[in-house]
C-alpha cells in the first residue's frame, strides 16, 4: 500500500538533489535544469497531497507552476544567450557584470 | 505489485536526477532530465491524475526540454569547457544533506491530516479527471488563469527583447 508519505519522501529527496545541483554546478544551463528538478519535486508534493486530501486545488496549483516554469524557461534561456554573447561564457562565476 | 512499481520508478527518478547534477556534458544532463520527467508522469498516473501526466509529458518533456537542448546546441560550448565544472562541493553537499534531513524528519514525524474531500477515486472514474480540472480552472480559478495568460504574453515579449542583438 502506497501512502502519501512515500511520495513526500521521494519529493524531499528530489528537492535535495536539485539543491545540490544549483549550489555546486558552474554551468548556468545545468543550474537551470536543476531548478526544473526542484519545481517538479514540488509538483509531485502538490499532486500527492491533493489526492490525499480529496480536493483538486493542489492540481490547479501544479498547472500554474508549469505555466510559470515555461515562462521562466523562455526568459532564462534568453538571458543566458544574451550573457554568452557578451562574455563568451556561461560559467556562473563570470556572472559579475553588476558588480563594481 | 504497485509498491514494487513505485520503488522501481523511484530508483529511476532519483538516479536520473542525480545524473542531471553529475554529468559533465549538458546534453547528457538534459536527457537524464527527460527521464526524471517521465518518471514523475508515471507517478501522476498512479495518483489517478492522467491529465497532469499528459501535460507533464507535453509541456516539460516536450516544450521545455526542446528549448533547453536548442540553446545548448546553439551555444555549442560542449567541447571547449575544460577544467573544473563544479564549485563549493563540500558546502553545497552539506546544505542539501541538511535540507534532506529536515524534510525527511518533517515527513516521518508529521502526519498528513485532512482526508475526506469530495474528489474520491469513484468521482474521478465517473466524471473524469480532465473534466474536473476544466471545471475547477474555468469556474473557480478563472482570474488566475487570465493572469497566467498575461504572464505568458509578457514572457514572449521579454524573451524576444532580451535575446535580440539590437533593439
Amino acid at each position: 500500500m502506497i501512502t502519501v508519505t512515500h511520495y513526500l519522501m521521494l519529493s524531499a529527496i528530489l528537492f535535495a538533489i536539485g539543491t545540490l545541483g544549483v549550489l555546486t554546478r558552474k554551468n548556468a544551463i545545468v543550474v537551470f535544469m536543476c531548478i526544473e528538478v526542484m519545481l517538479n519535486s514540488v509538483n509531485l508534493t502538490f499532486v500527492a497531497l491533493s489526492r490525499h486530501v480529496g480536493n483538486l486545488d493542489g492540481q490547479i496549483f501544479v498547472f500554474f507552476v508549469m505555466t510559470v516554469a515555461a515562462a521562466e524557461a523562455a526568459v532564462g534561456l534568453a538571458l543566458i544567450i544574451a550573457f554568452y554573447r557578451n562574455r563568451e561564457s556561461i560559467d556562473v562565476d563570470d556572472f559579475n557584470m553588476l558588480k563594481w | 505489485m504497485e509498491l514494487l512499481l513505485f520503488y522501481l520508478v523511484a530508483i529511476a527518478a532519483i538516479a536520473s536526477a542525480f545524473f542531471v547534477v553529475k554529468c559533465r556534458n549538458p546534453i547528457n544532463s538534459a536527457l537524464n532530465l527527460v527521464t526524471t520527467f517521465i518518471c514523475l508522469a508515471v507517478y501522476y498516473v498512479m495518483l489517478e491524475s492522467p491529465f497532469m501526466a499528459a501535460i507533464q509529458i507535453i509541456v516539460y518533456a516536450g516544450a521545455i526540454i526542446v528549448l533547453i537542448i536548442f540553446v545548448i546546441m546553439l551555444l555549442n560550448f560542449g567541447q571547449k569547457v575544460k577544467g573544473r565544472y563544479t564549485h563549493g562541493l563540500a558546502a553545497g553537499g552539506l546544505v542539501s544533506a541538511l535540507m534532506l534531513l529536515v524534510g525527511s524528519q518533517f515527513v516521518r514525524f508529521g502526519e498528513a491530516t485532512g482526508t475526506g474531500g469530495e474528489i474520491t477515486s469513484a468521482v474521478l472514474t465517473e466524471v473524469g479527471h480532465t473534466e474536473l480540472i476544466g471545471r475547477a480552472l474555468f469556474l473557480d480559478f478563472v482570474l488566475p488563469f487570465e493572469i497566467a495568460a498575461i504572464l505568458l504574453l509578457i514572457a514572449i515579449v521579454g524573451a524576444l527583447i532580451i535575446a535580440k542583438q539590437k533593439v
